[in-house]
């Protein structure tokens, strides 16, 4: 084997070692608000979520599809709330399909929007911008500081 | 009688780029005419169509693409021509098992793997294949790899693992911390495209090395460098996609500043600019050529939005905007259908050097489709830069007032979406045709 081929395989692994402490500390890691784990109604609400492809149209801190508003807040955004949230599941407004969820179902996806909620802000108002090009995200066990 | 399996591949990655760029025009009415058929046919049944199939485009273009370089172009002995054509039915009867999870809304799984998640079970088993084929095969045959042997183990490799990494959320450790599930959710897909990179990547320098005959480009150790620095990106980049989510911010730190090791690879851009362009022999391969020239073009308009928008600051305002969308559409469209396109035609002249590839359709095909992905490209960020303004600066108006101002962009989007189908389908028949004729002979 050549010289050079010897330092690749050495940087490989050296790469390959960081990479298995690395992905072991992030899967051991929670979010930085300690929130409860999603309850079994709410992992139903989750499934149903997947299952109907909500994601396709609607997004989780900003992240999914671009037809529908992001959905983080929904429970706690003012006005909105579970009855607004149950109101639209089944009525086909726009590009949303018209579901026929049960009144069960329907909790389900509450009980998962509220959790999702429990958990941070989005879109983040009042995240600082710094001057390193660093975000500093405000996040949810601040909001009493206001 | 060599093994025909690559031509399979290709033929079947051309069928999936088809069918997926038909999807996605399909999909892409539903912004113009939110009501249409939304019954029938809603926006959320056609989205995985598209999107699989066009990620089925280029992970199968870049599969065949390695085989028929390890079996026609350097001439090896296929550890197992069967594990290749096993390889091979078991990517095509999961992608038929796919359709029909898909057609009948058997549709458990998440974004970009809306499938049955037990469907992964075959694809990672196909993945598995190909690595001891491929392990197997280089092992006898070649001593000091070049960069693109490494490349395309790396990609074998993290594409097995990233799938995997995919479906953790089946499992109750993950799923019910929801911050750290949706995490490791966009960890994975984002080192997914990580892994594709890796061997498409890893053809644009192996194209680059025969197409020059310069062997150099992919054993000194500049290149070895940067093979270095993707794969760092590849690992520990990924939080550049959830700098808005509340991870414990050690995570979103270390994506910064690996993220921001790739105005490297911006810096070296320029300065071979020249040095990489013209020294190619192009006689031979007048369409690769051209291809891989459009590429580098479509490098550096994305790898520069890709920068600005890994510093927070600026992510925060694009973040969740349609100029994520253009970054993914230029960089799976301008970057690795570009570089899939010049394997091809590298191909279709090593397996009939007569074949003439640079006819007059096709090369109109190649200017309409630039020029169609430019203004398709634009569309999307002044879309999003819009919805961006409504997020952030005005926070006027309901959503739907905000999606209702957008319809000028969604309309140019929809228009020369088609004219990239049009195109890419002009370009691509003399190929399909050919390789057509192959697997008949
Ligand atoms: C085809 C796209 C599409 C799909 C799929 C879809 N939605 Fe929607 N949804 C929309 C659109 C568009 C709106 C906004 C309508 C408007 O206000 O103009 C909306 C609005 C909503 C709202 C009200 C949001 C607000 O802030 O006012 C909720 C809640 C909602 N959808 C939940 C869901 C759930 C749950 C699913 C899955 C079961 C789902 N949607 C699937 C397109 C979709």
């Amino acid at each position: 084997m050549s010289a050079s081929s010897r330092l690749y395989i050495f940087v490989i692994a050296i790469l390959l070692a960081l990479f298995c402490i690395y992905n072991v500390v992030v899967y051991n890691t929670d979010g930085y608000v300690a929130v409860e784990k999603l309850s079994p109604t709410a992992v139903k609400g989750q499934q149903l979520f997947q299952n109907n492809r909500c994601w396709s149209c609607h997004q989780l801190y900003g992240l999914g599809g671009y037809l529908g508003p992001d959905l983080t807040n929904i429970y706690s955004t003012e006005g909105k709330g579970p009855l607004y949230i149950k109101a639209f599941l089944n009525s086909g407004v726009k590009s949303m399909p018209q579901y026929n969820f049960s009144e069960e179902e329907k909790d389900a996806l509450v009980q998962y929007f509220k959790q999702v909620d429990q958990t941070g802000i989005y879109p983040n108002y009042n995240a600082e911008i710094e001057a390193t090009g660093w975000v500093k995200i405000k996040y949810r066990n601040e909001t009493s500081r206001d | 009688m060599k093994s025909k399996s690559p031509i399979y591949f290709l033929l079947f990655a051309l069928v999936a780029l088809f069918l997926g760029m038909f999807f996605g025009m399909t999909a892409s009415f539903q912004y113009l005419m939110p009501e249409f058929l939304k019954q029938q046919i809603p926006f959320s049944k056609l989205r995985p169509f598209h999107v699989t199939s066009v990620i089925s485009w280029i992970v199968l273009c870049a599969t065949g693409s390695i085989y028929f370089f390890l079996v026609y172009v350097e001439k090896f002995k296929l550890f197992s021509p069967f594990l290749a054509k096993l390889h091979f039915i078991i990517f095509l009867l999961t992608g038929v098992a796919i359709y029909f999870s898909f057609s009948f809304d058997y549709t458990k799984g998440r974004e970009y793997f809306a499938f049955m998640p037990i469907l992964i079970v075959p694809i990672l088993i196909g993945w598995i294949l190909f690595g001891i084929n491929y392990f197997k095969t280089l092992y006898k045959n070649v001593k000091g790899w070049p960069v693109y042997y490494w490349m395309w183990g790396t990609g074998i490799a993290f594409m097995c693992y990233h799938l995997l990494e995919a479906h953790f959320w089946l499992f109750d450790f993950f799923r019910l911390n929801f911050i750290k599930d949706f995490a490791v959710q966009w960890k994975s897909t984002g080192s997914f495209t990580g892994s594709w990179n890796m061997l498409v990547y890893g053809i644009s320098i192996y194209l680059m090395s025969k197409i020059k005959k310069d062997s150099n480009v992919a054993t000194n150790k500049t290149a070895f460098f940067f093979y270095f620095l993707g794969l760092s990106n590849l690992m520990f980049g990924w939080a550049h996609h959830t700098y808005l989510l509340p991870t414990q911010p050690w995570i979103r730190y270390v994506a910064y500043a690996i993220s921001m090791t790739e105005w490297i690879v911006l810096a070296s851009i320029i300065y071979n600019w020249k040095r990489s362009v013209l020294k190619v022999e192009k006689e031979n391969h007048p369409m690769a050529y051209r291809f891989l020239l459009a590429t580098d073009f479509w490098i550096f308009i994305n790898i520069i939005l890709a920068l600005l928008f890994s510093i927070p600051a600026i992510n925060f305002f694009t973040h969740g905007t349609h100029i994520t969308v253009a970054h993914s559409m230029g960089t799976t469209i301008g970057i690795n259908t570009t570089i899939l396109f010049s394997a091809l035609f590298f191909i279709v002249h090593q397996i009939y050097p007569d074949f003439e590839t640079d006819r007059k359709w096709v090369k109109r095909g190649f200017v309409s489709f630039n020029i169609s992905l430019f203004i398709f490209f634009i569309s999307l960020i002044i879309a999003g830069a819009k919805r961006s303004y409504w997020m952030y600066v005005s926070k006027t108006g309901s959503f739907s007032e905000m999606q209702d101002s957008l319809v000028p962009y969604y309309i140019s989007f929809f228009i020369f979406g088609i004219g990239i189908f049009v195109s890419l389908s002009i370009i691509a028949f003399p190929l399909f045709k050919a390789f057509f004729q192959k697997i008949k002979s």
